[in-house]
């Protein structure tokens, strides 16, 4: 078996590991750290598929794709912290569910 | 310098203006940042008019952002379709912002904070303007972020508990949405080499890879757009924001993604497509259409009616997909497909004016008696008739009561529902309808109910009733220029066609 074949099975996995955590956890943080994980899976699918298309070097445009994704990412993930820390500091709240619907 | 105002620049510019409007309001001090947001959202809703009016030429644009030509550079491309989805968040914006303006600077306790409505409204502009303009795959990806972001952003502006934990909410589903559909993308790279969506609909061949990828570009796509059973996420972010944000949040933020379903749907999926893939986006439509107005009936409080009403008139939007995916060899055949499409446009235009005004007139109910309950209306055609007319008006085309846009819309559906043959959509078309109606009226009623006494009244800006009033009589009104708009939309190759399912070589079923 190829590594790159290994990496996107991997991959896979991560990504379904976290879709399962993100409807299954009702912690803020956890939530969190689940779209994270399915954000991993995405971005080692592309390193992945830059290994299999590789000649000379790695093909550099899913190399772009994961740069600027997780650069999205991350901004992304910060926000949702934030948001969740202020949650937090004004009603004591750290899960979803119960009396805001 | 000269070769940055020409014409051919104009898609760039539609997406650039907004973004420096918001850098702009950004780093203005927060008592200046109102008048400036409004310049730069009536210059962006120019530069659409502009769009309009070169596409209503005969021509459509196509921009190379920074002379890098696809496959290895960025296009935009202002067709028909992009051009008459542009305006519409251009006119709409335009109102919601003078709402804003008044709103912010007048009635708001903390005018600090809400002065950051300006830069995040420019770059949900921007980022919009983005997805309608955008002919890659990996830079729908960006736009889509940048708005999801920018929306969320939005949605908790009030800074309020329940509207903090309604935008976590918003957002891991934003983000979920998004992660699946670059999984989708990845994937199509994966198989195609390129991103440049008519290159990569060229290079496409059916297979379990890409009907995995398609799925997933799909429902992520579908998550954002809150289709029915993915909406959980929309009654509560969109019911809790300020009323101009729950406007732009209901009318443009969800056309933006329907917008990329559309295109994808009909310029890329159709090698994997199956007769039973458009009746199942028919079946989640008309399933949303009555689970959304059976919702917006038993709500007690004002802004989740009109929240949930959101949830049913997208489900209009779906039926459009079983009428136009079609086996191969029939498309020809099919004189409806022209039906659809103009109906699924005036849906999404009339919705956009319709549900605006709505939000902006509820809006004002709520401040002037202070609580959202649906008793708040009471008696509110004698003290407030103007924001009164604007729901009732807005009401009539969410209906679909002649000669509103939103009558347009649903007769076109309905003529191509016949035609087609695909008889089992008439009763949700009406039977939703119905349900609409059912809960218009019960707001109308108690508008128009008189009580012994008189509650206090905060005063009303009387711009403020005007700007909903405005948006309103645009969703009747939308159903005039309709010639023009089909016009407009005859640039665009798609407009009009039906998909062709496995066309390319790929299997065909019955």
């Amino acid at each position: 078996m190829e590594t790159y074949e290994l990496y996107a099975m991997a991959s896979v996995g991560l990504f379904t590991i976290g879709l399962a955590a993100v409807f299954l956890c009702r912690h803020f943080f956890k939530k969190i750290i689940a779209t994270k994980i399915i954000g991993a899976g995405v971005f080692l699918l592309l390193v992945s598929i830059a290994e299999r298309d590789a000649e000379l070097f790695a093909d550099p445009v899913p190399h772009a794709m994961v740069i600027t994704g997780i650069v999205v990412a991350v901004s992304a993930a910060a926000f949702a912290l934030a948001l969740a820390r202020r949650i937090r500091l004004q009603s004591g709240r750290s899960e979803f569910g119960g009396s805001e619907e | 310098m000269s070769s940055l105002w020409e014409i051919g620049n104009l898609p760039a510019w539609l997406v650039v203006l907004p973004i420096i409007g918001g850098v702009v309001t950004f780093l203005l001090p927060a008592g200046r940042r109102a008048n400036v947001g409004l310049v730069f959202a009536v210059l962006s809703a120019i530069l659409a008019l502009v769009a309009g009016v070169i596409i209503a030429g005969g021509e459509s644009l196509r921009h190379a952002l920074g002379g890098w030509s696809a496959p290895l550079g960025i296009g935009l491309e202002l067709d028909g379709l992009a051009a008459v989805f542009i305006l519409m968040t251009a006119l709409v914006g335009v109102v919601v912002s003078v709402y804003a303006r008044i709103y912010f600077c007048v009635l708001v306790a903390d005018p600090q904070r809400a002065s950051l409505f300006w830069p995040l409204w420019l770059l949900l502009l921007a980022g919009l303007n983005g997805m309608y303009l955008a002919e890659d795959l990996f830079n729908l990806y960006v736009v889509i972020e940048v708005v999801g972001i920018a929306a969320v952003a939005l949605a908790v502006l009030s800074g309020k508990t329940p509207a903090l934990i309604a935008g976590l909410r918003y957002l891991s589903a934003a983000i979920v949405g998004s992660m699946a559909y670059l999984m989708g993308v990845a994937l199509i790279y994966g198989a195609t080499g390129v991103l440049d969506i008519g290159m990569a609909a060229a290079a496409v061949e059916n297979g379990p890879t890409l009907r995995v990828a398609f799925a997933l570009i799909l429902v992520g796509l579908m998550v954002k757009t809150a289709v029915f059973p993915l909406h959980f996420w929309l009654p509560p972010a969109h019911s809790s924001a300020e009323p101009p944000v729950s406007a732009i949040l209901s009318a443009l933020v969800l056309k933006g993604t329907f917008y990329i379903i559309l295109r994808l749907w009909v310029e890329l999926f159709g090698v994997s497509l199956t007769f039973a893939a458009g009746q199942l986006m028919g079946a989640l439509g008309a399933i949303a259409v009555i689970w959304g107005s059976l919702q917006a009936l038993r709500q007690q409080r004002l802004k989740l009616v009109i929240a949930h009403s959101t949830v049913a008139q997208i489900g209009y939007l779906l039926l459009f997909f079983p009428l136009i995916t079609l086996p191969l060899g029939m498309a020809a055949e099919a004189d409806w497909t022209l039906f659809a499409w103009t109906g699924m446009i005036y849906q999404v235009l009339s919705h956009a004016f319709a549900k605006a005004a709505f939000f902006l007139a509820v809006g004002v109910v709520v401040i002037a008696v202070g609580n959202d309950s649906k008793d708040s209306l009471l008696n509110m055609v004698g003290r407030l008739p103007m924001a009164t007319f604007a729901i009732g008006l807005a009401g009539v085309s969410l209906i679909g009561l002649p000669p509103s846009g939103g009558f347009l819309a649903k007769w076109m559906l309905l003529k191509a529902v016949f035609a087609s043959g695909q008889w089992w959509w008439i009763p949700f078309i009406l039977v939703g309808s119905l349900l609409t109606a059912g809960y218009v009226f019960m707001l109308l009623r108690l508008a128009f109910a008189p009580v012994r006494k008189e509650q206090a009244m905060n005063p009303i800006p009387r711009g403020l009733q005007m700007c909903a009033l405005v948006l309103a009589i645009a969703a009747i009104v939308i159903a005039l220029p309709a010639e023009w708009i089909v016009g407009l939309l005859e640039g665009t190759s798609a407009f009009g066609d039906a998909v062709e399912m496995g066309a390319q070589g790929g299997e065909v079923l019955p």
